[in-house]
């Protein structure tokens, strides 16, 4: 009568987890970026600890802001660069490699019935392969480092079921912004989620890391799709370890459950600044935009970056219109099949595989006024800009708007 | 630390996340100033001029909720605020006010601008004009992690322990 959570935390524990109890657990894979790591090496030095507990289970992508934009986050990065040489971790990805909840997944780092923190809060993405993934702070990360361990509370969790296939131009993306939209941006708050239904199942590899990326956009601790033949076959000769799957008993306690009728659902649109402001496209078509970002690590992915390109193909662009993939190897092959040509020949920007504009740092952050159409996780209050306007969609709208400069119905376009 | 804290109130409302209490912008930096100098900067561009030393602020629903960003807790630390009391806090958040040693509490309270805020964290009540408040008392072990000023300074006093 366990959840995929408490069975997870069992494990990791070493002893029978329920939820509401507070545990001291094993994390298999620590993840800490170029922004994050700076405040986490800080406080791991100011322990005065030497050697971190394991290095081949840290894993170090930098993708906030690289390639550096300042002189003082070069000095930042040459600083982690070192620390990294001295600590002797072997997963480190630099410049260009990818965005983190990418590049751990595409790497193996992810996987069923694993224990994964990362010192961010999208880390909730690897539940995408059945893994309980989940963000902490800098400090929190520090003690890992020393340590190999954390406290947790364990989640209480909440059943998300989505029914029903979905209509031309309806991806994962507005099926993820209707499911955050319903529970609200608080209504997962101190909890994991479970997602079932046949539209989840159908739902691709990367369908799913979009669902999952956002889990935290409802308060989520972690979201996650119970693993599958599709899982499997992706982490086929990617996973650095063995795994096994964790799936939830059948009289497994839910505190809430949701039901999302995905057969009927129109393209998803979340205004400014929650999150959870979501309505369907129509009721916000026409709203003039300045810029149209497609990337991040909630679609940055090729398939994202395929979809832009069909809607794009042959035509050109109304506004400046960014797009960054996601990793090095989805880049190579947008390249390699033609999708990058098609963008840029639209009139697209393509940036290094990064986080971009979507946490306001550079490579494309908005004026005060200007409006944004971005296929990332977050519209609060000036992220990309002060003053600016974001609302997240699905890529294919993203791409439906770069056409006509204004929030577009991809299927009117 | 303190277990009772006593200071001038400042409200926010619900789901206040982390971008507003320090922009993007401003995290590329070891300065604890600079986080301070821009504390609230994305709701209230004045609040670091204002706020005095031992202000308390109090949230609605789901303070701090977002990023993993632990400079939003160290935004308000070092920007003076000695407490945040709200009625539930964004998971991450809380567990960065812990351990950077900024105190919080969950309480769901009756409470105007500049209203005197007493907060007791061993007892996890909340004071404010004469009418208590029973909040969400911290576990020990996490009041511990605060008396010792946050997790840093906590496990080097159990490696002192240990020698």
């Amino acid at each position: 009568m366990s959840t995929i959570s408490e069975k997870i935390f069992s494990r990791a524990s070493g002893k029978e987890a329920k939820a509401n109890e507070f545990i001291m657990a094993n994390v298999d894979y620590a993840m800490a970026h170029d922004g994050t790591s700076v405040l986490a090496v800080r406080s791991f030095k100011k322990m005065g600890l030497e050697k971190v507990w394991d290095p081949k289970r840290i894993v170090i992508p930098f993708d906030h802001l690289t390639p550096a934009n300042t002189e003082t986050t070069a000095a930042l990065h040459h600083d982690i660069r070192e620390w990294i040489a001295e600590q002797g971790i072997p997963n480190f990805f630099d410049v260009g490699e990818g965005i983190c909840h990418q590049v751990l997944p595409e790497n193996g780092f992810a996987m069923p019935g694993k224990l994964v923190v990362g010192a961010d809060s999208h880390s909730c993405t690897y539940g995408a392969f059945g893994a309980f993934g989940t963000g902490v702070g800098a400090t929190d990360m520090s003690e890992i480092f020393a340590a190999g361990k954390l406290w947790f509370k364990v989640p209480e969790t909440i059943k998300v079921t989505a029914r029903g296939k979905l209509g031309k131009h309806v991806l994962a993306k507005d099926v993820t912004l209707k499911t955050i939209g319903t529970v609200g941006a608080a209504g997962a708050t101190y909890k994991a989620a479970e997602f079932y239904g046949d539209t989840i199942t159908d739902l691709s590899i990367s369908g799913r890391m979009t669902l999952c990326n956002m889990a935290i956009e409802m308060g989520g601790k972690a979201g996650i799709v119970p693993p599958d033949k599709k899982t499997f076959d992706f982490l086929e000769g990617r996973a650095v370890e063995e795994y096994e799957p964790v799936y939830a008993d059948e009289d497994a306690e839910y505190c809430a459950e949701y039901d999302i009728d995905a057969a009927n659902l129109e393209p998803q649109v979340a205004r400014p600044h929650q999150v959870d402001n979501v309505c369907d496209v129509m009721e916000v078509a026409g709203t003039k935009v300045d810029q149209v970002f497609i990337g991040t690590c909630t679609n940055g992915r090729l398939e994202d970056l395929e979809i832009a390109a069909d809607i794009l193909k042959g035509e050109k662009v109304a506004v400046r219109t960014l797009v960054i993939p996601a990793s090095r190897s989805i880049m190579i092959e947008a390249i390699r099949n033609g999708t990058a040509e098609t963008l840029l020949e639209a009139g697209a920007t393509l940036g290094t595989p990064g986080c971009g504009p979507c946490l306001g740092g550079h490579m494309g952050v908005i004026a005060e006024g200007e409006v944004c159409i971005s296929t990332a996780n977050r519209n609060f209050r000036g992220r990309m800009g002060t003053g600016g306007q974001i609302y997240l969609a699905s890529p294919v709208t993203a791409a439906a708007s770069a056409l006509t400069g204004e929030i577009s119905d991809p299927r009117t376009v | 630390m303190e277990s009772k804290i006593k200071g001038k109130a400042w409200i926010f409302g619900d789901d206040i996340d982390t971008d507003v209490i320090i922009p993007g912008k401003y995290l590329r930096t070891t300065d604890m100033q600079v986080f301070a100098d821009h504390a609230m900067e994305g709701i209230d561009p004045d609040f670091s001029r204002k706020v005095e030393k031992g202000d308390v602020v109090v949230g609605g629903n789901n303070f701090g909720c977002g990023s993993s960003r632990e400079q939003a807790a160290l935004a308000l630390k070092y920007a003076g605020v000695s407490c945040v009391v709200a009625k539930f806090f964004g998971r991450i958040f809380f567990r960065n006010a812990i351990n950077v040693g900024l105190p919080l509490m969950e309480a769901d309270i009756e409470c105007k601008d500049g209203d005197i805020v007493e907060v007791d964290l061993l007892e996890g009540t909340v004071r404010v004009n004469g009418k208590d408040f029973k909040g969400n008392k911290l576990p020990d072990f996490l009041l511990e992690i605060l008396t010792d000023g946050g997790l840093v300074e906590h496990r080097k006093a159990l490696q002192e322990q240990d020698k």
